[in-house]
C-alpha cells in the first residue's frame, strides 16, 4: 500500500482551509442581488483551489491515479456543463433535484470506497466514530440520491412517478423501522468493522427509504422536499468528511446542511404547516376535485366571465397593477407574455409589481428566476409582507395560475384544510382577475371562495395564451 | 484533543455559520442559493480524489471512488455554470 507523506497533508489542510474561507465570502456576498454573480465566481474559485490541490496532492505529479480521476473528471465535466447549459428555466427545479441526487450518491460511493480500503489492509485500525459516520454517510446518501430521483420524475412530469402523492397504511411505520434498522446495522458495523455485508443492507434500505419519503408526497409541497434533500447532500457530504477526517468537507457540507435546513424551514412557514406534516400528511393524495369546466361546479354560486377586453379597460384605468405569478405560469411557459404585459402597461404610466408567493412554483424562488428570465426588474419583485400592504391601493390583482396562495379562506375559515396559511390579499384589490384554465379547485383540494367575490372576474384558458390576448387588447385601446 | 472532536467543533461552529450567512440571502436568490449551494456540496469531489488513489484500477474501492468522481464533477461543474446563468439574468431596472 503506498502511503503519501505527512507533511504535505498539512499543506493540503492549509489549502482546504483557504477553500472553505472562498465559499464562505461566496455566500456571503449571496446576499445581495448585486454581489451574488461576484460571490458565486468567489465560491467557484474555492473549489478550483481545492480540486487542483487535492488532484496534486493524489498524483504526486505522477501519472499515478492520474488517468481515471482526470478521466472521471473530464466526463463529469461534460455531463455537468451540457445539463447546466441546454436545461430551460422552467426544467429549473429538475436540474436541483438531479443535481441534489448526484451529490449524495457521490458522497455515499465515497464512504463505501474508504471502509473497503481501510478493510483491505493487512491489519486494519478501525474507528468507533468512523464507522458510524460511515453508516450514515450511506444512509443519507442513499435516501438523498432515490430521494431526489423521484423528485426528479415527479418535477418532470415522468409517468412512472406520479405527482400526486402515493401513500399506504402503515407507510409511517414502514419508514421509522427502516430508519431504526439503518441505524442498527450502524450499530452492528461499529461492533464488527468487518462486517461489509452491513454496509450494503444500509446501501439497500437507505435507498427504499428514499423512494419511499418522496412518493407520498405531493407536487405542490415540492419546495420543501428540494430544499430538505439540499440540506442532506450537505450532511451526507460533512458525513463523508467525517469519514474521512477531512475537514474541507465537513465544514462545506455543514454550510450546505444548514442552507437546506433554513430554506425548508421558511418553506414551512409559509404553508402553515410543520415538516412533519409536509412529510407524512399526503396533502392532495385525493387530488383536486373533478373540473366542471368554465364557469360551471357543483356549487350554486356563479363566477363571472371576463373577455380580455374587458379586462384591459381595467387596466388601463388602473393607477397600479399587481400581478400575482404561480405555478400555472411555469406550466404555460407565460413568463414572457407575462413581462411584455408588464413593459406594455409600465409605458402607459400604470405601475406594475408582481407578489411572489414563498411557495409559489415548485422549489423556493422559482417564481423569480422565471421572471428574471424574462426580463423584469427584480425590484418590482415584491415578497409576501412587503406586497400585502399594497394590495388595497391596486386597481387590479392579476392572478396568473396560482390558487391556494389567493384563498381568503385561509384567513377565517377554521375548518378548511389550509387554515392559517400567510396568504397574498389580492381580495382587497379593487378588482381581481384571475387567468385560469378551469375551475379546478387548488392543490389543497379546497374551492378558492375568491372566484365567487363580487370584484373577481375570471379569464378562462391557458396562461400565456390569455396573458398575451391581454396585450393585445391593450395595445389596441 | 481526539481528531473527532475536533472535527465536531469545526462542524457544529460551521452550521452556526452557515445559519447566520443564509438567512441574509434575500428570497428572490432561493433558487440560485439552492443550485450554488449544490455545487458547494460537490466538495466531496476532494474526498473522491483522494479514495482514487492507487496503482491500479483492480480494486472495487477505486472503481467506487472513481465513480464518485464523476458524480461530484457533474455536481460541481453543473451547479456553477447553472447558477451563473440564472444569476446573470436578474438585472436591474
Amino acid at each position: 500500500m503506498l502511503t503519501l507523506a505527512l507533511s504535505k497533508a498539512d499543506y493540503l489542510n492549509l489549502a482546504y482551509l483557504g477553500a472553505a474561507v472562498l465559499f464562505i465570502f461566496g455566500l456571503k456576498l449571496l446576499s445581495s442581488v448585486k454581489t451574488a454573480p461576484k460571490g458565486n465566481m468567489v465560491s467557484a474559485l474555492g473549489m478550483l483551489v481545492a480540486c487542483v490541490v487535492t488532484l496534486f496532492y493524489v498524483t504526486g505529479a505522477t501519472a499515478i491515479s492520474l488517468a481515471w480521476i482526470g478521466g472521471a473528471m473530464a466526463l463529469g465535466a461534460v455531463i455537468g456543463l451540457t445539463l447546466a447549459l441546454k436545461v430551460q428555466m422552467t426544467g429549473m427545479p429538475q436540474m436541483v433535484a438531479l443535481l441534489n441526487g448526484f451529490g449524495g450518491i457521490a458522497s455515499l460511493l465515497v464512504a463505501i470506497a474508504d471502509y473497503l480500503r481501510t478493510g483491505a489492509f493487512d491489519e486494519p485500525i478501525w474507528r468507533w466514530d468512523g464507522l458510524a459516520a460511515t453508516g450514515l454517510a450511506v444512509l443519507i446518501g442513499g435516501v438523498t440520491f432515490t430521494g431526489s430521483l423521484v423528485a426528479f420524475g415527479k418535477l418532470q412530469g415522468l409517468k412512472i412517478t406520479p405527482g400526486r402523492p402515493i401513500q399506504f397504511p402503515g407507510q409511517k411505520a414502514v419508514i421509522a423501522l427502516m430508519i431504526l434498522g439503518c441505524l442498527a446495522l450502524t450499530g452492528v458495523l461499529i461492533a464488527e468493522p468487518e462486517s461489509a455485508w452491513a454496509v450494503w443492507a444500509i446501501v439497500g434500505v437507505s435507498m427504499l427509504l428514499g423512494i419511499l419519503l418522496v412518493v407520498g408526497i405531493g407536487g405542490a409541497d415540492m419546495p420543501v422536499v428540494i430544499s430538505l434533500l439540499n440540506s442532506y447532500s450537505g450532511i451526507a457530504a460533512s458525513m463523508a468528511g467525517f469519514v474521512l477526517g477531512n475537514q474541507a468537507l465537513i465544514i462545506t457540507g455543514a454550510l450546505v446542511g444548514a442552507s437546506g435546513i433554513i430554506l425548508t424551514q421558511i418553506m414551512c412557514k409559509a404553508m402553515n404547516r410543520s415538516l412533519l406534516n409536509v412529510l407524512f400528511g399526503g396533502v392532495g393524495a385525493t387530488g383536486g376535485s373533478p373540473s366542471a369546466g368554465p364557469g360551471g361546479g357543483q356549487t350554486q354560486q356563479r363566477v363571472r366571465d371576463m373577455t380580455a377586453e374587458d379586462v384591459a379597460i381595467q387596466l388601463e384605468a388602473a393607477g397600479l397593477v399587481i400581478i400575482v405569478p404561480g405555478y400555472g405560469m411555469a406550466v404555460a411557459q407565460a413568463q414572457h407574455a407575462v413581462a411584455e404585459l408588464g413593459e406594455l402597461l409600465e409605458s402607459r404610466g400604470i405601475a406594475v409589481r408582481y407578489a411572489i408567493h414563498p411557495v409559489a412554483g415548485r422549489m423556493p424562488g422559482h417564481m423569480n428566476v422565471l421572471l428574471a428570465e424574462a426580463n423584469v426588474p427584480y425590484e418590482a419583485l415584491l415578497d409576501l409582507e412587503q406586497v400585502n400592504p399594497e394590495f388595497e391601493q391596486a386597481g387590479v390583482a392579476l392572478v396568473i395560475g396560482a390558487n391556494d396562495v389567493t384563498n381568503p379562506a385561509a384567513r377565517h375559515d377554521t375548518g378548511s384544510p389550509i387554515y392559517g396559511m400567510p396568504i397574498l390579499d389580492v381580495d382587497k384589490a379593487r378588482s381581481v382577475v384571475v387567468i385560469k384554465r378551469s375551475m379546478r379547485s387548488g392543490f389543497a383540494g379546497v374551492e378558492n371562495e375568491l372566484y365567487f367575490m363580487p370584484n373577481c372576474g375570471m379569464l378562462f384558458g391557458d396562461a400565456k395564451a390569455m396573458t398575451q390576448a391581454l396585450v393585445n387588447a391593450v395595445e389596441d385601446m | 484533543m481526539d481528531p473527532f472532536i475536533t472535527s465536531l467543533v469545526v462542524f457544529v461552529l460551521a452550521i452556526f455559520i452557515g445559519f447566520e450567512l443564509i438567512t441574509k440571502v434575500p428570497s428572490t436568490l432561493h433558487t440560485p442559493l439552492m443550485s450554488g449551494s449544490n455545487a458547494i456540496s460537490g466538495i466531496t469531489i476532494v474526498g473522491a480524489m483522494l479514495c482514487s488513489y492507487s496503482e491500479s484500477l483492480g480494486s472495487l474501492a477505486v472503481i467506487l471512488a472513481v465513480a464518485a468522481v464523476v458524480f461530484a464533477t457533474i455536481n460541481v461543474v453543473g451547479g456553477y455554470v447553472v447558477t451563473n446563468r440564472m444569476l446573470q439574468m436578474f438585472r436591474k431596472k
